[in-house]
């Protein structure tokens, strides 16, 4: 399979000849505010949930970012979803706010997933889950090593896949993918070797 | 003459550890009205602490992890992984390049089950696209994803028994991931970077007499996994290493989010394939092995079962395979819809899942990994606390990570 397109809608319009398989329905998210589980939600938090949807049939909550860590709370204890499959984020650059963290649960009792989201702003904090599921310590620390959201009274909020002094979140859209330069081949004195953070700055620690 | 030397020498040696134990009885003599304290009981523990760094260059990591250890003696009281080394970015190269392009930055991630890695992929693209997998492509992929997870459970075997002191397995194991891998040669010209699999399909079909050749090797499979088993199963030297060291309960695997054989051999009865099944999982017939103990001997176990399992869904498969299309009907450019979704199947580890953000446009707006190696790996500092540094060469084997993975 080659990947010869292009970014503009350039190849659609030689192809306008044979949509004739068009049965196919539409593909769009649903409203979800009435599922169960959003409303088990809204029942225990009040004024949380700001809006839900579910495509193909996964289920999205999007909840305000000081409730987080009470979502997360109660769907663990109250709905079952007690297994953390993940924690990300999203760079949305050009909107506000900038960032939406992602949080996957699973309950194995209803064998689903449940997609739960809250918008950050550049500089804002999210209340840590890594308290009530030991799972997203990890999630969170690399969540903040590539797109800087530092998640409040998480137990160790270091860097943990770029080095402790890496300047730069990585998986920013700003951030340019032939990376920055760390100085270390320039100034070797200065740098040490595998660009970490220069000789005088207190953040330099040999052992992490 | 000599004779005097050598008696000589011991007599200093002797009289040096006599010495050196009268010190010690003498320290702690000294130590003890005050260590009846609670705060002296540290202090003393303090003296005896030690920085160790195991790693990275370390072979039994398996790859470049470095484990910071805070040692008392042999025991290990602390361990902080410490990875990233071989991290290339590549969440931000999936953002970069159209979605078919990025089938192949997923063999880069887990490079020994380098199949369910771009499974997953393409699983994640066909449920944002809704593509429908015809039934051969479906039948081929099980097949690609077992003798995959064969391949890796022979590779974690040999391994993790190298690592334990047992080289003769690892011969046993390589010979036939050898001949897994010419299978997969075979099949897509690559041994370990697959890229074997396409959105929607596959890329070739199968060549001619591949499967006949696979139905015989295959044949041959649970015989050999009864010579690993000779060797390991009941061989005390491997149940002293490996009973009862890194215990964790059922309870702690889902805390830990922990997926895969770890979940299993601690008794919960959870794979993808049969919880969530995806392409033809549903209509196989086959075993979830699950122990209850869940130490490294039971993780051990579980794999092994795991491998025949493996056999029988390959064996299954083969006899369902019938002439067909390959590929699904997927647009020429792929371009879904502004949605977004999380796809996950049972790679040899755990779960591995994608989360694909589409905005529209041909390439994805953001692709995240649910790596199992990565999420495993964090409960390395639980299982080893506690146990021998010997131990945490087993540790690290059981996880069975990847470093590739983990750092991604």
């Amino acid at each position: 399979m080659a990947g010869e397109e292009k970014p503009p809608a350039g190849g659609t319009a030689e192809k306008v000849e044979k949509p004739k398989e068009a049965p196919k329905p539409k593909l769009e998210a649903v409203d979800a505010s009435e599922h169960p589980w959003v409303r088990s939600i809204r029942a225990a938090l009040p004024d949380t949930v700001q809006s839900a949807k579910q495509f193909v049939g996964q289920v999205t909550v999007v909840v305000k970012r000081e409730q987080i860590a009470r979502v997360a709370r109660h769907l663990k204890d109250a709905e079952d979803f007690k297994y953390c499959v993940d924690v990300t984020a999203v760079d949305w650059r050009d909107r506000q706010p900038r960032f939406d963290v992602v949080y996957h649960f699973y309950s194995f009792s209803k064998n689903d997933r449940i997609r739960v989201k809250c918008g950050v702003g550049e500089g804002e904090e999210v209340p840590t889950i890594a308290t009530v599921f030991l799972a997203a310590n990890w999630c969170e620390r690399e969540t903040y090593d590539m797109f800087g959201i530092r998640f409040s009274g998480h137990p160790d909020m270091r860097r943990i896949l770029t080095w402790e002094g890496f300047h730069g979140y990585p998986l920013r859209k700003d951030f340019p993918l032939e990376g920055i330069d760390t100085g270390a081949a320039v100034y070797p004195e200065e740098w040490p070797d595998g660009g970490g953070p220069p000789k005088d700055d207190p953040n330099r620690k040999v052992v992490s | 003459m000599s004779d005097d030397k050598i008696s000589q020498a011991e007599k200093d040696e002797a009289a040096y550890f006599a010495e050196r134990a009268k010190a010690q009885a003498s320290a702690a003599a000294a130590q003890s009205p005050s260590a009846s304290g609670t705060q002296d009981a540290h202090t003393l523990f303090d003296v005896q602490e030690m920085e160790l760094n195991f790693g990275p260059q370390h072979p039994s990591t398996h790859g470049v992890l470095r484990v910071v250890l805070k040692v008392d003696g042999e025991k290990i009281l602390e361990a902080k992984p410490d990875m990233g080394f071989l991290h290339r970015g590549t969440e931000k190269l999936f953002e970069t390049e159209t979605y078919p392009m990025g089938i192949p930055h997923t063999d880069r991630m887990d490079y020994v089950a380098a199949a369910t890695s771009n499974h997953a992929f393409c699983i994640a693209v066909e449920t944002l696209l809704q593509v429908e997998v015809p039934r051969r492509a479906q039948l081929i992929r099980v097949i690609l994803d077992e003798l995959q997870r064969l391949s890796s459970h022979l590779v974690w075997l040999g391994t993790s028994g190298i690592d334990l002191g047992a080289v003769t397995p690892f011969w046993y194991a390589f010979r036939e991931r050898e001949q897994i891998l010419d299978f997969f040669e075979e099949y897509c010209g690559a041994r370990l970077t697959l890229n074997c699999m396409r959105i929607g399909g596959l890329p070739f079909d199968l060549t001619p007499g591949w499967t006949e050749r696979l139905a015989e090797f295959i044949a041959d499979v649970p015989a050999r996994i009864d010579d690993y088993e000779q060797l390991l199963t009941d061989n005390r030297i491997w149940k002293k290493r490996t009973v009862g060291v890194g215990v964790i309960s059922a309870e702690e695997c889902v805390e830990w989010g922990l997926t895969g054989p770890i979940l299993r051999a601690s008794g919960v009865e959870w794979d993808l394939r049969r919880a969530r099944p995806y392409e033809c999982y549903d209509e196989l017939d086959f075993v979830v092995p699950t122990r209850q103990g869940g130490d490294t001997y039971d993780r051990y176990i579980v794999r092994v079962q795991e491998m025949r399992q493996s056999v029988r869904i390959v064996q299954q498969c083969l006899a369902k395979l019938e002439p067909g299309e390959i590929r699904g009907k997927v647009p020429r450019v792929i371009k879904p819809v502004a949605e977004e979704v999380y796809a996950s199947i049972e790679s040899p580890k755990g779960e591995i899942g994608f989360y694909c953000v589409s905005n529209g446009t041909n390439k994805p707006y953001r692709m995240h990994v649910r790596p199992p190696s990565f999420i495993n790996l964090q409960a390395l500092p639980r299982l080893a606390k506690g146990h021998l540094v010997s131990d945490l060469v087993a540790l690290i084997g059981t996880i069975d990570i990847v470093l590739g993975e983990v750092d991604r």
